[in-house]
């Protein structure tokens, strides 16, 4: 086995002053040598025999969008293993700095780890460069990582969603590296009930509370069809200001806001045969 | 386990190249599940730890007094059900972390820093992960229990209480109906702790380890409960059936 590289991890020690010199934290952008690989002849197929054991947490619906007055960011917080729902609170929103979120679909793991990671080289630049980083190149560090790990089976599909001064920004960043600029955004499992929704009520000039309205409904259909997401529905707004979170909802009790009467709902039908 | 056929020897990656294993028999696996099942119950001032004792591999148990339960301090504590050789070698490696820790920022080390560097610590396996679902529980700077959960590669999340392990789907809704609060992602903010006074609590954990033990093979013959208070921490052992 090889050695596990922990310098990415390591405290500095007390005696070294905060003139500490910023290279030495670039070990935080840990590479790919930092991960012990098995030492077995086919990588590939043990990395997919693994992942039937250890099931990492899968399953989601984020989306994201911009409008007149910022981003909204929506997401549902359920996590599965296999059939089994392993959490209900899972956290999809990633809160990177007062500027910047990520959003979280596919491994629970490999997202949550890269970024916290991104965060930290987020707060590097900001440091060596006396100014907060613009969403374009957050995006595409986060975008770099993943392309210097192609094929090694990680998962993320990501929206990084943020305000600087060029105003308000939105990237996909998924584990193929492939970074997309965009206006509107929906991934993971959920993406296309959700897409439905979102794409039927979108209008560029929207109001804000229309428009978080837009962000928890489309979250809400995408729930209620699709059988691994779920939870609550926690739902941002970004402005030149930064980010708040704006709702959080559980979806039992959304479902009676949104059908109050259960006749009203659409899955109700009448039984033929009685109606006749 | 599944037969799965790992051919050792050197690979093609250079990381590895250095080493040049021995063949191995095609059948061999790295990983065995050796069952057992964990809980953490976090209370307002209190938190409850628990940990079947029985360490078994297929059909065989292989014995009937082994500790999941490791104890970084007195109010810290790391459960780790699944394969035992991993969690002995995971074990290691976050005590001599934890120590290092402690000379180098002269205070123990809090929960919420030992959750993340015991995320860390599994996400830097995750290639070839630690076999092992965890636990890490304690008592928070507050002194409110602290309970996070893990999957084998690294993703946490805290919680009111947690269930690991092969008694997991038998328990985890038991716990559900009886301390399910409030999601802490709900806006207004919601309390989202169990409330159940501290003796309720671990009569309801020595409940669901003795029910668990009638229906799930790999947990049996004892169950080894902590209750940690900032009076200071206990420990219990309730017999379970040995069949």
């Amino acid at each position: 086995m090889d050695k596990l590289d922990f310098s990415g991890l390591c405290s500095r020690p007390f005696s070294e002053k905060s003139s500490a010199h910023l290279e030495d934290l670039s070990a935080i952008t840990s590479s790919v040598q930092d991960f012990p690989l098995p030492q077995v002849q086919d990588v590939d197929r043990f990395e997919s025999e693994v992942m039937a054991y250890v099931k990492p947490n899968h399953g989601t619906t984020t989306l994201g969008f911009i409008f007149k007055h910022g981003v909204i960011i929506a997401v549902d917080s359920r996590a599965s293993m296999g059939s089994y729902i392993s959490s209900q609170t899972v956290k999809k929103v990633i809160e990177i700095n007062p500027y910047l979120l990520g959003t979280m679909a596919g491994g629970a793991a490999d997202c949550q780890f890269w970024q916290r990671n991104l965060g930290q080289q987020c707060r590097l630049y900001e440091l060596n460069n006396g100014k907060r980083i613009s969403v374009r190149a957050a995006s595409k560090l986060l975008a770099n990582v993943m392309f210097s790990y192609k094929g090694y089976g990680l998962s993320m599909g990501t929206m990084v969603a943020g305000y600087d001064p060029t105003g308000p920004g939105l990237y996909y960043v998924d584990s193929d590296g492939q970074r997309t600029k965009g206006q509107i955004f929906s991934v993971g499992s959920g993406s296309l009930y959700a897409y439905g929704v979102l794409d039927n009520g979108y209008k560029w000039d929207m109001e804000v509370e229309d428009a978080i309205e837009l962000g928890r409904r489309s979250i809400y259909h995408a729930t209620f069809r699709d059988a691994v997401s779920g939870g609550t529905v926690s739902v941002y707004h970004v402005t030149a200001n930064g980010w708040k979170k704006v709702r959080g909802d559980d979806v039992g009790e959304l479902h009676y806001e949104y059908y109050p009467a259960a006749e009203a709902h659409p899955c109700f039908g009448t039984d033929p045969l009685e109606a006749a | 386990m599944a037969n799965v056929a790992y051919q050792l020897g050197s690979s093609g990656y250079a990381a590895n190249s250095a080493h040049s294993a021995p063949h191995a028999h095609p059948s061999w696996s790295p990983y065995d599940n050796n069952g057992g099942t964990c809980v953490a119950v976090a209370g307002n001032d209190y938190c409850i730890v628990a940990a079947s004792t029985r360490l078994s591999t297929g059909f065989s148990i292989l014995s009937r007094d082994v500790s999941m339960i490791f104890k970084l301090s007195d109010k810290l504590m790391i459960l780790s059900p699944g394969f035992q050789a991993d969690a002995r070698t995971l074990h290691k490696v976050l005590q001599q972390r934890y120590i290092q820790y402690q000379f180098n920022h002269s205070r123990p080390m809090s929960v919420a820093a030992c959750a993340q560097l015991l995320g860390n610590t599994l996400y830097y396996k995750r290639f070839f992960p630690y076999y092992t679902f965890n636990i890490c529980a304690g008592l928070d700077e507050q002194g409110k229990g602290a309970v996070y959960s893990y999957d084998a590669i690294g993703s946490h999340e805290r919680s009111g209480y947690a269930v690991q392990g092969s008694g997991k789907d038998l328990i985890q809704p038991v716990l559900d109906n009886q301390l399910k609060a409030a999601s802490p992602l709900v806006l207004p903010p919601e309390n989202w702790m169990s409330s159940l006074p501290l003796d309720q609590a671990v009569d309801l954990v020595k409940d669901a380890f003795v029910s668990a033990g009638e229906r799930d093979i790999y947990t049996g013959d004892a169950v080894e409960i902590y209750i940690i208070t900032k009076e200071g921490t206990r420990r219990e052992v309730v017999e379970l059936k040995k069949d």
